[in-house]
């Protein structure tokens, strides 16, 4: 199969970008370990109010870092207002009770899907006080467009 | 390559051109009730609910206009340059398009009726009734039948033709297909194994993580089984539209057969946000996903070396003098090439959003939107459209009169337009966070929220305009298509509007490796096998709760 210098070219510089945007994705994941959301904990979406912790969702400071338990479910969150300090590693620990949502800060890179029967959870330092967004951004019925709470970070 | 004639193909390409540009129609209606909806220019009345709207728009467009007009194309491409249909491929084409159509009929029933607000990716736990599903089950087995017909239709004929290189349109027609065979067994494995037994009370429950891992191994090689055809429109018939030869038919066939390797073992690039699977397997298939790029790189670097060198070989000169030889003024043309440009945004958008961890500043965002938009919507349908102005006139024994082809440029400019200020305020209010399908909402007045009502690019009316721009183009091109299929003048026996079939400047030598079927598909269930064995056996692993069904609207 014949194949044109010019293209040779063309695919050598095409491959070699996309090898070095991989490379790059590669090094902030495994070496800085900036990864996407995800866990790997079961939780039954049914006996979520019973147990801990996610039968007292909240903030949770733990001195050099904060965990925040969320429950999400049509079409809220608990709790709706979250209190967190800047300049500390906040983890958001979330499930759902019954459908697919989201837990999504606008603004910031917290944004992870609940699925239900797992736990999921999402790390971010917030460095500016202020007041953030949250909303849910996978349709979950009538009222998705209802669904938000608010992150107060200070 | 003279054109063969196949009337029993070419009357079932007409019938599913019918059912195409019907869906566009209703599809692109509820495009304009979703901009103007979320832009506040528009309240729903209370029996009319936004996401059955949505639901219908993405059912209708990505699901059925599409497939539809591919099989259309297929069947009347494969009939010029194979021959027409057996009795038996016959059989095949007519049981599929009617098991489509009954099934497609069924789940738009159940979704006018508020049964099945679902979205077009109907995920689970939401319930919807089980005749939505069924309809859904009965068109993916369609799909099945008039695909078989025409793969079947490709063996046959190399079989009659030892040792003849097949047409390159039947060549390219028949990896589409398989994509579409092997991706579907995803979607039909949730759709039979978990959602039609939970609608029907059979199962109380169902493990929603292995649903949304089925449904994404079918989900991303569909993006393929909608863009390999305006591909073809590319490499077979845009050469002999503007006169020339394809630049190279072997690469051509080579770059098909990496799309049949690499489309399947990505789909989890859809799902880099959720839990139940670990990083690795995210990253691997992240890596995958770029080398899917290669081949559409050597199909842009092919395409574009076609329009020079037949330039070239009329005589104009000039590092760009060629590029004003192209026939701009010709619909056929300029369509599937405004497409084409709209495809370089599509593709950068798409290396974005896979991006592993980049992937959560824009993971369903109205960024997504604009995304697949600039791809699907206008790369392969402004493809479809163009192709129309032939495919159309050539199906009914017709001619493609100058006030046709003239209203023609007129809607590949509008939609363009459209699709340009539509898709960059999509991607524009992504960035700042708005999200996708949602209704219309301020979150309570909330100050970011408000700005995508009044910065000027980010900005839902921007959204809405397009989308405005876009329903006109699309009213227009359902017009050109009636048109076309009814009232253009009736062309003398064989005189109808030709269908453009290319020949290669450089037939290559053709290594029988391109033809051997059996090593590429090999390779291609040797690569889904690595990229999900685990994933699965991990999500069985964890064994987490069955869930079970809810209607959440
Ligand atoms: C008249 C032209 C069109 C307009 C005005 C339009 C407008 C829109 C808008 C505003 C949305 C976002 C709704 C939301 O997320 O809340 C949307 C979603 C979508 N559009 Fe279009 N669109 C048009 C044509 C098309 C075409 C031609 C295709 C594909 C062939 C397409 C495929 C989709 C899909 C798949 C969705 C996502 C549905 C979902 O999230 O469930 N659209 N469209
Ligand atoms: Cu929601
Ligand atoms: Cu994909």
């Amino acid at each position: 199969m014949p194949v044109h210098r010019y293209e040779k070219w063309w695919l050598t510089f095409g491959i070699g970008t996309l090898a070095v945007f991989l490379a790059v994705l590669g090094l902030r994941a495994f070496a800085s370990g900036h990864t996407p959301p995800g866990s790997v904990l079961t939780v039954d979406p049914e006996l979520i109010d019973t147990i801990a912790p996610w039968n007292a969702p909240g903030v949770y400071d733990r001195g050099d870092r904060v965990d925040v338990y969320l429950v999400g479910q049509a079409f809220s969150y608990a709790p709706n207002r979250i209190e967190v300090p800047v300049g500390k590693p906040v983890t958001f620990h979330a499930v759902t009770k019954d459908v697919v949502h989201s837990f999504t800060i606008v603004g910031t890179t917290v944004n992870m899907m609940l699925i239900p029967g797992y736990a999921n959870e999402a790390t971010y330092t917030f460095k500016a006080p202020g007041r953030y967004l949250v909303l849910c951004n996978e349709y979950c019925g009538v009222g998705h467009q209802f669904m938000q709470a608010e992150v107060i970070a200070q | 390559m003279t054109a063969i004639r196949s009337p029993i193909a070419d009357a079932w390409a007409r019938r599913h051109l019918t059912v195409a540009f019907a869906a566009v129609f209703v599809g692109a209606l509820g495009g304009l009730v979703q901009a103007f909806v979320r832009a506040g220019w528009m309240t729903l009345p209370p029996w009319l609910d936004y996401y059955a709207v949505l639901t219908v728009h993405g059912v209708l467009l990505a699901l059925v206009s599409t497939t539809y007009f591919i099989f259309a194309y297929l069947l009347a491409g494969n009939g010029r340059t194979l021959g027409d249909l057996s009795p038996g491929g016959r059989r095949f084409v007519a049981l599929g398009f009617w098991l489509m159509t009954v099934g497609i009929l069924l789940a738009a029933a159940m979704i006018l009726a508020g049964e099945a607000s679902v979205l077009y990716t109907f995920y689970l736990p939401l319930q919807a009734h089980p005749l939505f599903y069924i309809g859904l089950a009965l068109f993916v087995v369609g799909t099945w039948s008039v695909a078989y017909a025409l793969i079947r239709q490709y063996f046959d004929w190399k079989k009659a033709h030892p040792g003849e290189r097949t047409p390159l349109f039947a060549f390219m027609a028949t990896v589409t297909l398989f994509i579409w065979w092997i991706a579907s067994l995803g979607v039909a494995a949730t759709v039979l194994f978990q959602m039609i037994p939970l609608s029907l009370g059979w199962v109380s429950g169902v493990n929603v993580e292995l649903s949304r891992t089925l449904f994404w191994y079918f989900g991303h090689p569909l993006v393929y089984f909608w863009l390999l055809p305006a591909y073809m429109v590319w490499y077979v018939n845009l050469p002999k539209i503007i006169g020339g030869r394809l630049f190279s038919d072997a690469l051509a066939r080579f770059a098909f057969l990496l799309f049949l390797v690499f489309s399947f073992p990505v789909g989890v690039h859809h799902q880099l946000t959720e839990p139940g699977i670990r990083d690795v397997w995210k990253f691997f298939q992240v890596v995958l996903t770029f080398a899917v790029v290669v081949p559409s790189l050597m199909t842009a670097f092919n395409v574009f070396a076609t329009f020079e060198l037949t330039a070239r070989e009329k005589g104009h000169r000039g590092l760009f003098g060629w590029i004003r030889a192209l026939p701009w003024q010709d619909v056929r043309f300029l369509a599937p090439f405004l497409a084409m440009l709209f495809f370089i945004p599509g593709g950068i958008g798409g290396l974005i959003n896979a991006s592993y961890q980049m992937n959560a500043m824009v993971h369903n965002t109205l960024f997504v939107v604009g995304h697949f938009h600039v791809t699907v919507g206008t790369p392969v349908m402004l493809t479809f459209f163009g192709a129309s102005f032939w495919l159309i006139p050539n199906l009914t024994g017709r001619t493609l009169p100058a006030g046709a082809r003239r209203l023609g440029l007129v809607q590949a400019i509008l939609w363009a337009a459209g699709m340009l200020l539509m898709s960059i305020a999509q991607h524009a209010l992504g960035l700042m966070g708005a999200p996708r399908r949602t209704a219309f909402t301020t979150y309570q007045n909330h100050p970011v929220a408000e700005s995508w009502f009044s910065t000027p690019i980010a900005n839902y009316a921007t959204m809405a305009a397009g989308g405005a721009l876009l329903f006109t183009a699309a009213v227009l091109m359902v017009g050109l298509a009636v048109y076309l299929a009814f009232f253009a003048p009736k062309a003398a026996p064989d005189r109808a509007e030709p269908f453009p079939l290319a020949e290669a400047a450089e037939e290559g030598m053709q290594p029988a490796l391109l033809e051997n079927w059996r090593l590429w598909l090999t390779l291609a269930a040797v690569l889904i096998v690595i990229a999900y064995t685990v994933p699965l056996i991990d999500i069985a692993n964890h064994g987490a709760p069955l869930v079970r069904g809810y209607r959440t609207w």
